[in-house]
């Protein structure tokens, strides 16, 4: 029930001391923060290099634009309501179609007007923001999942985690919603998370909790073998994130929508470690082969092409 | 900043706390533990006359501080005569005076006596000058052949004077200290005598007049229990010689009380005078003890102590004090256990209230504010209260929980329920919000494990800041928090894995 420091340590496990001490405190200035923690501000920055993310349909920042939300949502059948600063996939509101003048959402609830006016005074007043701050509310394009999750995703959107350190990808997994996280993508929450192989993009083994497990809870189907497409667009976009922010160790989270491809969905300067369960493997020695590289690949290719000949499953 | 720069700060704070901690130890005799208690003596002399119906003047020689011994809480009781205490080549002499007195008198000098370890003896003003031999005739030649064979069985001052104690106490006597002091000559003749043939080869030297403190009374003018020995003045420092061994040191309960050839007491306008000394231990609190001692010398460091704050303000700094080692506790359970807790310091400051409810007590009302306090939280959910008002509407239901508890346990007669005075109200609302929004978002799983282990750490804060040793070397000594600070600093950069961690990441543990 219990490991030795020794064990692992000899995987390289990455905890929680080390990783603040000497990733986000040593590579992450607090300065940058910002950056990630609105993910109003991350979409914009992503959108202005160039880099795909959901497309924002709109920005409410003080309750008296409130009553302008019609005119924000005519022409929209379907749309994503989502507080700037929310945290752990808290405060998201969805409308799946539209019908009549209300809307419906995933589980085929019907949503007046009303209810999102409420809905956005909650994330204004702070209800979903770290430490109760005012809040923005963003509405935003829905993303419409690949239909290659379908089959061990249940309900919510999955997306794909990936570790990135001096720009490059160093471990990757992907977080699928279940019955118990209630169809948010949070590991905390009890989402699953399933290892990715850096190298093809085909997913491993999945982690629940901190147990590892082979197939999804709700679906039953094996989470092993699933290959993402795009990966290379993938990898890259995370990748690019180094650039724009400036953050030396984060997360990125992005989703694979089924028209427009992979969209980056926010950035997480404290990525959390149950990756390395998922992967079965420490992320310490790929930090490690890092921070030794004297002369860092440069452009995104060569930082993506190191990512997929080091970190793969036969490299490792 | 680099590894190595925090060791050396840290180290840098360890070292100087428990460097201040050692010196208030040995040198300022500061108590390690709590309520030790140290002897000091309590001497007094009394001086009875039958005064004449004339002026009179008494003087009497009253003891030193010295290296070895501080005198304090002195006090001379005496009806109607003026005081004058004046110093006198390293003697005090208390002068009482009236202008007519008559009949049986009584006056009183007091004091209490302690032993010290000082590193600094009281200064010398200028170095003393060497006193005339006035050595005549035959005793002349006695003392020069005397010392020269001395000196031959010598090789410095100090061998030279244990030669010459041992000549003096030879049994029988050479011819030449027959010379000098007779057949059966009193230790304080045989001083005197030492001194005069050390001045004829120009050593500075002086005999010392002083009593054994042990419980006894006796009478000056007797003489008997009195120790005479010699000092001499080397390298700035008086040497002390066992008057019978020769032995440059003396017991350590020997005190001089007054020094060279000089009455003790001298009155003019009695008769009859007899000196009663009474010498009696008295235990005293260690750090009493040490206070008193150290407002003699006043010490650089005693200036800035928490005892010379009023004692309201240094109980609150007793409380005060004890926080950052509770909180050093807690930084140990967050950062090498990995006990997940509410809030920072929360554990801290329950723990902290726990000392005015006692542990049971404190646990149940802990557990039972929480449990209401978070059922009312989720009821308030409901009415989706904007942050602020919402706290305060949680703050409100803590107080008033309180408050029935309070009533119900006063009621079934158990008082200690009543003792909440510091129970910290803002801190249990915080922890009940904290833990809803823990509860919303991950779980009761999680909720309900970071509020046990908040409780666990509350406990251990407890019994850590219970600590009655603890409790007495923070205050006394609160350089220790130095230690502490540079022990944190360390702990900041410990980078091992954390024991949850072995649970959580069991599973990617390999050989």
């Amino acid at each position: 029930m219990i490991a030795l420091p020794s064990s692992l340590r000899k995987v390289g496990v990455l905890a929680i001391n080390r990783r603040n001490a000497q990733y986000v405190l040593k590579h992450n200035p607090r300065r940058l923060y910002p950056l990630v923690d609105d993910k109003l501000k991350t979409k914009q920055l992503a959108l202005s290099h160039g880099i795909a993310a959901p497309e924002l349909y709109g920005v409410i920042e003080v309750e008296g634009q409130v009553k302008g939300i019609a005119g924000m949502l005519e022409g929209l059948d379907d749309f994503v309501v989502k507080p700037a600063r929310g945290s752990g996939g808290n405060g998201i509101l969805v409308a799946a179609e539209k019908i009549g003048a209300t809307y419906r959402g995933p589980d085929g609830a019907i949503i007046s007007l009303e209810d999102i006016a409420y809905h956005i005074f909650n994330i204004l007043s702070g209800l979903y923001s770290l430490g109760g701050q005012r809040d923005k509310a963003m509405i935003e394009y829905r993303v419409k999942f690949d239909p290659v999750f379908s089959a061990i995703a249940y309900q919510g959107v999955p997306d794909v985690r990936i570790i990135v350190f001096h720009g490059i990808p160093v471990m990757s997994m992907s977080r699928l919603p279940t019955r118990m996280s209630r169809g948010k993508a949070n590991l905390h929450q009890g989402a699953i998370g399933v290892g990715i192989d850096m190298a093809s993009g085909t997913t491993l083994h999945g982690v629940w909790r901190n147990d590892i497990v082979h197939t999804h809870p709700d679906t039953g189907q094996e989470l092993a073998g699933v290959t993402i497409p795009e990966w290379q667009r993938l990898l890259e976009i995370a990748s690019a994130c180094y650039e724009i922010t400036g953050l030396g160790y984060f997360g990125a989270d992005i989703v694979l929508d089924a028209e427009k491809g992979p969209l980056i969905l926010e950035l997480n300067a404290r990525p959390g470690l149950n990756i390395q369960i998922a992967n079965a493997a420490g992320l310490l020695p790929r930090l490690q082969l890092v921070e030794q590289l004297d002369a860092k690949p440069l452009s995104i290719k060569e930082r993506t092409a190191f990512a997929r000949t080091h970190f793969g499953l036969k490299a490792t | 900043m680099k590894t190595s720069q925090i060791w050396f700060i840290a180290i840098g704070l360890v070292v100087v706390g428990l460097g201040l901690f050692a010196y208030k130890v040995y040198f300022l005799g500061f108590p390690v533990r709590p309520n030790t208690s140290v002897q000091v003596w309590n001497i007094e002399a009394r001086v009875t006359f039958d005064a004449r119906n004339e002026p009179v003047k008494v003087s009497l020689l009253v003891p030193t501080g010295s290296s070895r011994f501080a005198i304090t809480g002195e006090s001379f009781i005496s009806t109607g005569y003026g005081l004058l205490v004046s110093t006198e080549e390293r003697n005090r002499r208390a002068t009482w005076s009236i202008r007519k007195a008559s009949g049986k008198q009584n006056l009183y000098y007091q004091a209490t006596v302690r032993a010290v370890r000082t590193v600094v003896s009281p200064p010398d003003d200028e170095p003393p000058a060497v006193v005339d031999p006035g050595f005549r005739g035959p005793a002349l030649e006695a003392a020069k052949a005397l010392l020269s064979e001395v000196k031959a069985r010598s090789a410095d001052a100090v061998t030279m004077v244990s030669a010459l104690l041992r000549k003096l106490n030879e049994q029988p006597p050479s011819p030449h200290v027959k010379v000098l002091i007779g057949e059966q000559a009193k230790a304080e003749k045989k001083m005197e005598i030492a001194v005069r043939v050390l001045a004829l080869d120009g050593i500075v030297a002086r005999s010392v007049h002083g009593i054994k403190l042990q419980e006894e009374r006796f009478e000056f003018s007797k003489n008997i229990p009195l120790l005479h020995w010699i000092e001499i003045y080397q390298k700035k420092k008086w040497i002390a010689f066992n008057p019978v061994s020769g032995r440059p040191s003396v017991p350590s309960d020997w005190l001089g009380w007054w020094r060279g050839k000089q009455n003790p007491v001298e009155v003019e306008g009695g008769d009859r005078v007899r000196v009663r000394v009474a010498v009696s231990p008295r235990l005293e609190e260690a750090l009493l003890a040490a206070m008193g001692t150290n407002s003699l010398t006043k010490p650089l460091i005693m200036r800035f102590s928490l005892f010379s704050l009023p004692v309201s303000t240094q109980n609150v700094y007793r409380v005060l004090l004890m926080i950052p080692v509770g909180a050093f506790l807690l930084a140990l359970a967050r950062n090498v256990i990995g006990i997940n807790t509410f809030g920072t310091f929360m554990p801290v400051l329950i723990g902290l209230s726990f000392r005015d409810t006692g542990l049971g007590t404190g646990i149940i009302l802990f557990t039972i504010v929480v449990a209401l306090g978070l059922t009312v939280r989720f009821w308030l959910e409901r009415l989706k209260l904007l942050l602020v008002p919402r706290l305060t509407a949680i703050l409100t239901v803590v107080v008033l929980l309180m408050g029935v508890l309070s009533v119900i346990t006063n009621d079934l007669g158990l008082h200690r329920g009543l003792s909440v005075a510091l129970f910290p109200m803002v801190i249990l609302t915080m922890t009940i919000e904290r833990m809803s929004i823990v509860w919303e978002e991950r779980g009761p799983r999680e909720a309900l494990s970071a509020g046990l282990g908040s409780l666990v750490t509350a406990v251990g804060a407890y019994i850590v800041m219970n600590i009655k040793l603890l409790d007495h070397l923070v205050f006394v000594f609160p350089e220790l928090l130095l230690v502490v600070l540079g022990l944190t600093m360390l702990l900041g950069r410990y980078s091992g894995y954390r024991l949850m961690d072995l649970i959580r990441f069991r599973n990617l543990a390999q050989g």
